[in-house]
């Protein structure tokens, strides 16, 4: 049986698991027995890695010539549960500006209100628009002011100000990136794939509506942490507006109809001669 | 790990870092700028945290802009990397920037200089120095082919020898680099070595 082991903090115990029969138990270190698992500790840390949100989502935007293509997944996942399969994602700061939603569902609702209200603030107080890149450098400066302190927090801003579409990626880790693509999320790297391959600059609403789509369902295919239905939007020169909202599993069949398989061999009844 | 490395020439000093923003298997970014502009004399290439990095590289910045402000003249070069470790070495032990540096500048009086300032605030005076995986590559070429008195197309020579080196030796090579310079004229970017460029990838 494991005993706990505390001859360190007593300098004049004696050696470590020395016990003579003279001394008996009066001189022993003390020390109390533990649970006999076989692994003590590794079940605290296990317990809290399940609970803790691993940013299992997969949420991208692009600009391109019309402005910002915005798209998520909707599931939400607790180690290997599925929680929901229908979260909201993109998270609406103002009607002008989007957030996507990647890490801590709370971490991520919270600060966005947060900084939609400190916009409205800069707002008021400015007689003008906030820009991006201000509101993106405002959460960022307060995520790194909590940085080591547990958020999660991987998102990315997306809007339309004086200087036309504008997309940013920030994080939790105090991290703040200016630019044309970004997929942020365990079913990422398999959206970067179909995004990059697909990506022009000169797309139009539909295609980059449909490149968007095209890439969450990929992701949602192989990430198991993904899922629930793919919401695109589209970020313009007067606002955002929200385009579709397609069930991953029903895209799948429409993107890869079931085609009748031939039979090669067919039981018959043998006639009888 | 993101290599940064940098040399004194006759009267300039070269920065040179990689560009990429990297998040364990995904490159988000291959075009990020890690050499910040200080003054008009004076460059800081920085390595380390995403946050930390760009963070803390903003407050040198703006304090060394304060302090012209104020005084009315520029921080000399030495004054800023003492500044810059001094930041580093008070927030060591309770809430640690996790940055490497190399700044460079050009003093009237002095002439260009390079200080290293790592981590955990150690600062020195230096005429080439770098950080990363790519330091294992750049210091030993520099140390073989580097003599003081480099005019600007030598240096540029040997600066592309380490790049080549560690795109070809580094299992995880970023692709692309920035070079920026500062002498006399004033600091300003030098040049790009992209091997991807960033955008759209199937261009017409």
């Amino acid at each position: 049986m494991m005993k706990i082991d505390f001859s360190g903090l007593d300098p004049s115990a004696p050696i470590k698991g020395r016990t003579d029969e003279l001394c008996g138990d009066i001189l022993a270190t003390p020390s109390f027995a533990l649970p006999t698992t076989h692994d003590f500790d590794g079940f605290q840390k296990a317990a809290v890695q399940m609970v803790k949100p691993a940013k299992g989502t997969t949420t991208l935007a692009f600009i391109f010539k019309e402005g910002v293509m915005v798209a998520a997944d909707s599931r939400a996942s607790m180690g290997g549960y599925i929680s929901s399969q229908s979260v909201k994602k993109i998270i609406e700061i103002n009607p002008y500006m989007l957030g996507t939603m990647a890490g801590g569902a709370a971490d991520c609702q919270f600060w966005h209100r947060n900084l939609g209200i400190k916009c409205r603030l800069h707002e008021l107080a400015n007689k003008r628009r906030i820009s991006v890149a201000g509101a993106s450098k405002m959460l960022s400066n307060i995520l790194y002011s909590y940085r080591g302190m547990g958020l999660s927090v991987g998102t990315m801003i997306a809007g339309w100000d004086e200087k036309g579409p504008g997309l940013y990626y920030v994080d939790s880790e105090g991290g703040r990136l200016k630019g044309t693509r970004f997929s942020v999320g365990s079913g990422s790297p398999y959206a970067y794939g179909v995004l990059d391959s697909g990506y022009r600059f000169d797309l139009s609403v539909e295609e980059a509506a449909e490149l968007a789509r095209r890439a969450i369902y990929h992701a949602t295919f192989r990430d198991g942490a993904s899922g629930g239905v793919a919401s695109v939007y589209h970020v313009g020169p007067n606002g955002w507006k929200k385009l579709s909202g397609d069930d991953v599993g029903e895209l799948h069949y429409m993107y890869y109809p079931v085609e009748p398989t031939t039979v090669e061999q067919e039981m018959t009844e043998v006639s009888v001669a | 790990m993101e290599s940064v490395f940098g040399l004194v020439g006759k009267d300039f000093a070269i920065v040179v870092a990689d560009s990429s923003a990297v998040h364990s298997i995904l490159v988000h970014k291959t075009n990020e700028d890690k050499i910040m502009l200080l003054d008009s004399h004076k460059i800081m290439g920085a390595s380390g945290e995403t946050g930390d990095r760009a963070q803390f590289t903003e407050y040198i910045q703006k304090n060394v802009a304060l302090y012209q402000f104020r005084n009315g003249i520029p921080l000399t070069t030495a004054a800023t990397a003492n500044f810059t470790r001094g930041e580093l070495a008070t927030a060591l032990r309770k809430n640690p920037y996790q940055v490497n540096i190399i700044l460079a500048g050009y003093d009237k009086e002095t002439g260009p200089s390079l200080y290293y300032i790592d981590y955990i605030a150690s600062l020195h005076k230096l005429e080439k120095a770098a950080f990363g995986y790519g330091s294992y590559f750049a210091l030993s070429m520099m140390d073989r082919h580097y003599r003081r008195d480099m005019t600007v197309e030598e240096a540029i020579e040997l600066v592309d020898k380490c790049i080549v080196e560690i795109r070809s030796r580094l299992v995880v090579a970023p692709p692309n680099f920035v070079i920026k310079i500062v002498d006399k004229e004033g600091a300003r970017e030098y040049a790009w070595r992209q091997s991807i460029k960033d955008g759209s990838v199937l261009e017409a």
